[in-house]
C-alpha cells in the first residue's frame, strides 16, 4: 500500500493494548494462529478501526499466496496498523508488537511441554497420548487438504473441475512420487497463468 | 518412541545446517509448510520417521501456536537444545517475513493482473491436494500403531468426517475423538506391560 487508506493515531495504551491482545490471543491459538483470525479481525477492524476491512482480507490473502508458515498473515497486520499510523517506522514497529505478541507465549508454552514430553517418554500417559492422537492427526491433515480445496474460488466464467482435477492430480503425484514439490506448484501457476483453470 | 538405543540416523550438522534446512523449507510452503515438512523431515533429510513425525505432530497440534512452528521448535530442541530451538524457529520464520513484507509492498500494484490471479488460484489447488496427500502418506504409518487397523482407521474417517462434513470446532475433535483414542491406545499398552 503506498498512501494509506485511513490515519490513525496510537498512543502507547494503545501499542500496549495492541500487544497485550495478541499475547492473549496466543494461548488460544489450538490449531494454529489462524483460528483466531475471527477474534483478530473484531479487536483491529471492527473495535479499533485500526485496519480497514480490505486490508484485513488482503492480509489473509498474500499470507495465503505467500510461501511460509500461515501466521506471516499476523505480521502483515501489524504491518498494515502501522502504516496507517503514519511511517515505516510505525509499520516496523507493528510488526515488532504482533508478532512477539503470537508467538512468545504459545513457543514458551510448547517448548516447556514438548521438554517434559521428552523427559517423560517412557511414562505410559504420555506414550499413550502420542500415538494415541496419530488417528486423529492424519485425519486432521487430509482434512486441511479437502477444506482448503473446497475454499478454492475458480474464476469470474470458468467452471469449478478443473482445479479439483488439479488437486487431485497433485495429490496422486505427492503421494505416489517423489518429484519435488516446487515443480508441482510451479506447473499450477503456469496452467492458472494462462487462464487454463 | 521406537527404541531409546537407536543405530545412528541423520541429523543436523550444525546451527546453520539447521537454520538453512528450516528456511529453505519454508520458502517451499505456498499454502501450508505442512507437506513440505513431512518431505523434507522424514523424506529427505531423514531427520525424523514417519512415526516420530506423527508423534511430534500430535504435541504440536494440541500446543498452541503455529503447528509448524511448534514443530520446528521441538526438532531443533532435540539436536540443540535452547538455541537449536531459536535457530529452527529463526529459520522457519525470518527469510518468510521480509519477503512477504516485500510482497505486500508489490500487491497493490499487480494483485488484479489476470496471470497472477490464475496463477495464485493453480496453486492453491496444487498446494490443497499436497496437504491431502500427506495425510494419506502419515496413515500408512498407523500399520504400526497399537489400536488394531479398524480402530485408528475409523477414528481417522471421523474426523475427516467431523471436521469436513460437520464443521466441528477443533477443540471438540481433539478433546472428544483424541480422548477417546488416547483412552484405548492406553488400555492397550498398559495390558502390554509385564
Amino acid at each position: 500500500m503506498s498512501g494509506a487508506p485511513i490515519h490513525i493515531v496510537l498512543s502507547m495504551a494503545d501499542w500496549c493494548s495492541l500487544f497485550g491482545h495478541y499475547l492473549m490471543l496466543s494461548l488460544l491459538s489450538v490449531g494454529g494462529a489462524i483460528s483466531t483470525s475471527t477474534e483478530m479481525h473484531r479487536y483491529l477492524v471492527v473495535e479499533h478501526h485500526w485496519l480497514t476491512p480490505a486490508q484485513f482480507n488482503d492480509a489473509m490473502a498474500i499470507a495465503q499466496a505467500a510461501p511460509g508458515p500461515n501466521v506471516l498473515f499476523v505480521a502483515l497486520m501489524g504491518w498494515n496498523v502501522g502504516l496507517n499510523a503514519g511511517s515505516y517506522g510505525a509499520a516496523f514497529a507493528g510488526v515488532a508488537v504482533t508478532m512477539l505478541g503470537i508467538m512468545l507465549p504459545s513457543t514458551t508454552l510448547t517448548y516447556l511441554a514438548a521438554r517434559w514430553a521428552q523427559r517423560n517418554r517412557d511414562r505410559l500417559g504420555v506414550r499413550a497420548f502420542k500415538q494415541g492422537m496419530a488417528p486423529v492427526v492424519v485425519g486432521l491433515v487430509v482434512s486441511v487438504g479437502i477444506i482448503l480445496g473446497s475454499a478454492q474460488g475458480a474464476a469470474a466464467n470458468s467452471p469449478l473441475w478443473p482445479l479439483w482435477l488439479l488437486s487431485a492430480v497433485a495429490g496422486l503425484l505427492v503421494w505416489r512420487t517423489r518429484v519435488h514439490l516446487l515443480w508441482l506448484l510451479a506447473a499450477g501457476a503456469l496452467l492458472g497463468w494462462f487462464q487454463l483453470l | 518412541m521406537t527404541t531409546a538405543t537407536a543405530p545412528p540416523r541423520p541429523h543436523p550438522a550444525s546451527l546453520s545446517d539447521l537454520f538453512m534446512a528450516f528456511t529453505l523449507l519454508a520458502l517451499q510452503g505456498f499454502g501450508g509448510v505442512l507437506a513440505v515438512v513431512q518431505r523434507e523431515m522424514v523424506e529427505r533429510k531423514r531427520w525424523l520417521t514417519q512415526e516420530e513425525f506423527l508423534e511430534d505432530w500430535a504435541v504440536a497440534q494440541i500446543m498452541p501456536g503455529p503447528n509448524v512452528c511448534n514443530i520446528a521448535l521441538m526438532i531443533g530442541d532435540r539436536y540443540f537444545g535452547l538455541r537449536g530451538a531459536l535457530t529452527a524457529l529463526a529459520g522457519m520464520l525470518a527469510v518468510p517475513l521480509l519477503l512477504i513484507l516485500c510482497l505486500a509492498v508489490l500487491h497493490s500494484h499487480y494483485a488484479h493482473h489476470p496471470g497472477v490471479e490464475g496463477a495464485l488460484r493453480g496453486m492453491a489447488a496444487v498446494a490443497a491436494g499436497m496437504i491431502a496427500a500427506t495425510g494419506v502418506k502419515l496413515a500408512a504409518a498407523l500399520r504400526t500403531h497399537p489400536l488394531p487397523w479398524w480402530q485408528s482407521g475409523a477414528a481417522a474417517v471421523l474426523c475427516v468426517v467431523g471436521v469436513v462434513v460437520f464443521k466441528l470446532p477443533l477443540i471438540w475433535v481433539l478433546l472428544l475423538l483424541g480422548g477417546v483414542c488416547v483412552t484405548l491406545t492406553w488400555r492397550v499398552l498398559k495390558a502390554r506391560q509385564p
